[in-house]
């Protein structure tokens, strides 16, 4: 609401009985309480970087978590046993703890992959379809039944890659490992498409008419209109979206937690199990020992995940912006 | 001739982007029948009252619906007051331009995107190590009391990850009540917070209502926060006190289908906890189309 007109009336005001003042009082009160309560959503978002990085700070501050989990153990190859080559392990819970985050980031890049590989053209399609070419009544229809998809919970879709997905894909292609990273991250596709398709839909829709028009009124077909004028110019809605399609796949952590077979393997087959980062964290937390290095570990990667997670949601943001300046600077 | 082609060629294009809209309504029907094949049949009334039993291959899922009804009729208490005060701020009371407003949007955008294990690291870290373990030495408490995980730690982290929705939706309902009410109301002599109380947000009311439901199903279906703030694999008993861990029908699921001891056994449990939890998210997204497109059609009509 555009409040100046009412502040002008309250300043205006030359002399105010008890009664008015007291109601000035009170309203002064009551806004602030209102503007107060408007800074729990960055209090959160702060809290939660402050406390998670608080509880991973360990690993650089405490010697004995300096020693288990140095950045080099982290992120560089080690010997682990005499005279083998070095190699990136993740095992947290052994004699001699192994700490690289390697392997859990190549679970995470391969399950994240699939998963965007399936649900970005499959996501934009479906919106470009919703956007441009379905008649009113079946568009009416779709976009509740995305949102009923975006509705379900992680862990029924995990359920769902864990019983039928991955025993679908064992039996027509006769994988070794059941559990693996397609089949987690084809659960993952089914968590982000709905996202995919929302924003990219919103950014389609938000093209002007007269684009369209115009490109018609020139003898384009429907198609040409689609993909040469309205598609270019929501380009960066759609990014925007694929941005937090991927994410959004990056954080998912209970399908992959059921579905990925959780281990922490280094290689490029896709057909094998992977471990992911944040299902590490899931797995692990609830039997670690708190303030134990491998707790600050957790925490560490949480740091990570929440680090990824903000730059990408803050470049979707700037790039919806960017349609809906480009679309209203034209003069729609 | 290239005309023609042209046509054809596009024609084909078009049907594949249909293909791929038609691919998302197929997946959705496979899990929907799937869940109903394998689960209905096993939903009975003994089913939904009974704790689980002979090491949860028998039995039902009461502790868990009661656990999982509790746990967001918290979050939901925790959740709304400040997700609306926020919205009405940013809707009723910023200036136009202002700076705290934007900053406030754009924590809420990131809100959204911070995956739901690190809520649970946060809730873990924040509510239960540093607030309930403050709390424990300031009460003088030997052993742990407030500084375990237990359900009102498990129901405020929730609360947090659902602040965005609350806020939008709210922002939106706020939107949709129109201009005209609220300067009625200030020539009649009302202050902005009684116009606040007494016309805009009964008039947002519906938006709001919208806006908890949306934030009940989304809270009651998320795991990976609760994983380690109270959830728990089995209770003989029902969670009476705050601090006490609870079973959930998430987590439940996801017990049931990661670490049972014999998965033919426990698959028609498995599917109906599945169906059910399915039911609940479904039917309360149902009925938060059905307010929002009411209202909808209200606001079109008093325009």
């Amino acid at each position: 609401m555009q409040s100046e007109g009412l502040v002008e009336t309250a300043t205006v005001a030359p002399r105010l009985s008890s009664v008015a003042r007291r109601r000035q009082i009170r309203e002064k009160v009551i806004a602030g309480f209102i503007t107060a309560m408007a800074f729990t959503g960055i209090a959160a978002l702060v809290l939660i970087l402050v406390f998670i990085a608080k509880e991973a700070l360990a690993i650089f501050l405490d010697a004995h978590a300096r020693e288990e989990a140095s950045l080099s153990k982290m992120f560089l190859p080690q010997v682990v046993r005499a005279g083998k080559p070095a190699a990136f392990v993740w095992q947290p819970v052994s004699s001699v703890p192994k700490v690289s985050m390697i392997p859990l980031f190549i679970g995470t890049l391969k399950t994240t992959l699939v998963s965007m590989v399936v649900a970005v053209p499959v996501g934009v399609a479906g919106a470009l379809f919703a956007a441009e070419f379905a008649p009113r009544r079946m568009r009416e229809i779709l976009k509740p039944t995305i949102e009923l998809l975006a509705g379900i919970p992680s862990v029924v879709l995990g359920f769902f890659a864990l019983m039928v997905l991955a025993s679908f894909l064992q039996d027509t292609f006769g994988l070794t490992s059941r559990l693996n990273a397609v089949v987690a991250g084809l659960g993952l596709s089914l968590a982000i498409v709905p996202v995919i398709f929302t924003v990219a839909e919103d950014a389609l829709t938000a093209v002007p008419r007269s684009y369209r028009e115009a490109s018609l009124a020139l003898g384009a077909t429907p198609w040409e209109t689609a993909w040469k004028v309205v598609l270019p110019a929501a380009a960066p809605g759609i990014l925007a979206a694929c941005v937090l399609g991927f994410g959004r796949a990056i954080g998912e952590t209970m399908i992959v937690l059921m579905a990925s077979g959780n281990a922490a393997i280094v290689s490029w087959n896709f057909a094998d199990s992977v471990r992911s980062m944040s299902a590490t964290i899931a797995a692990e937390m609830g039997e670690v020992v708190v303030g134990s290095p491998h707790y600050s570990l957790l925490f560490f990667i949480g740091v990570e995940l929440f680090l990824f997670t903000f730059v990408l949601n803050m470049l979707a943001n700037v790039w919806t912006r960017r349609v809906i300046k480009r679309l209203s600077g034209a003069g729609a | 001739m290239k005309n023609t082609m042209r046509r054809i060629v596009g024609g084909a294009l078009t049907s594949l982007t249909g293909f791929a809209a038609l691919l998302i309504v197929a997946i959705l029907a496979i899990i929907l029948f799937d869940a109903m094949r394998g689960g209905f049949g096993n939903i009975t009334w003994q089913f939904l009252s009974e704790p689980p039993s002979d090491g949860m291959m028998g039995g039902g899922i009461f502790p868990a619906l009661y656990g999982t009804a509790a746990l967001t009729l918290l979050m939901t208490l925790a959740v709304m007051p400040v997700g609306v005060l926020t919205a009405v701020y940013l809707h009723e009371y910023a200036p136009p331009s202002s700076l705290l407003a934007r900053a406030v949007r754009l924590a809420v955008v990131n809100l959204a995107g911070v995956p739901s294990i690190v809520f649970g690291l946060f809730g873990l870290g924040f509510f239960i190590h540093f607030v309930g373990g403050s709390m424990d030495r300031a009460l003088g408490y030997q052993e742990l009391h407030w500084g375990q995980p237990g359900i009102l730690w498990a129901s405020l982290t929730l609360a947090v990850l659902t602040l965005p929705v609350v806020i939008v939706s709210t922002e939106e309902a706020l939107r949709a009540v129109p201009m005209d009410h609220r300067t009625a109301s200030l020539a009649l002599g009302a202050t902005r917070s009684q116009t606040l109380a007494r016309v805009v947000l009964p008039g947002a009311l519906p938006g709001i209502l919208t806006g908890a439901v949306l934030a009940v199903s989304r809270g009651a279906g998320e795991v990976a926060p609760i994983l380690f703030t109270g959830a728990a694999y089995f209770l003989p008993d029902l969670p009476s006190k705050l601090n006490a861990q609870f079973m959930h029908l998430g987590y439940h699921t996801y017990v049931l289908a990661t670490q049972s001891p014999d998965v033919e056994a426990t698959r028609p449990l498995l599917y109906a906890t599945v169906l059910v939890l399915l039911a609940l998210t479904f039917a309360l997204n149902l009925v938060a189309v059905l307010i929002r497109a009411r209202t909808r059609r209200r606001a079109s009509a008093a325009h």
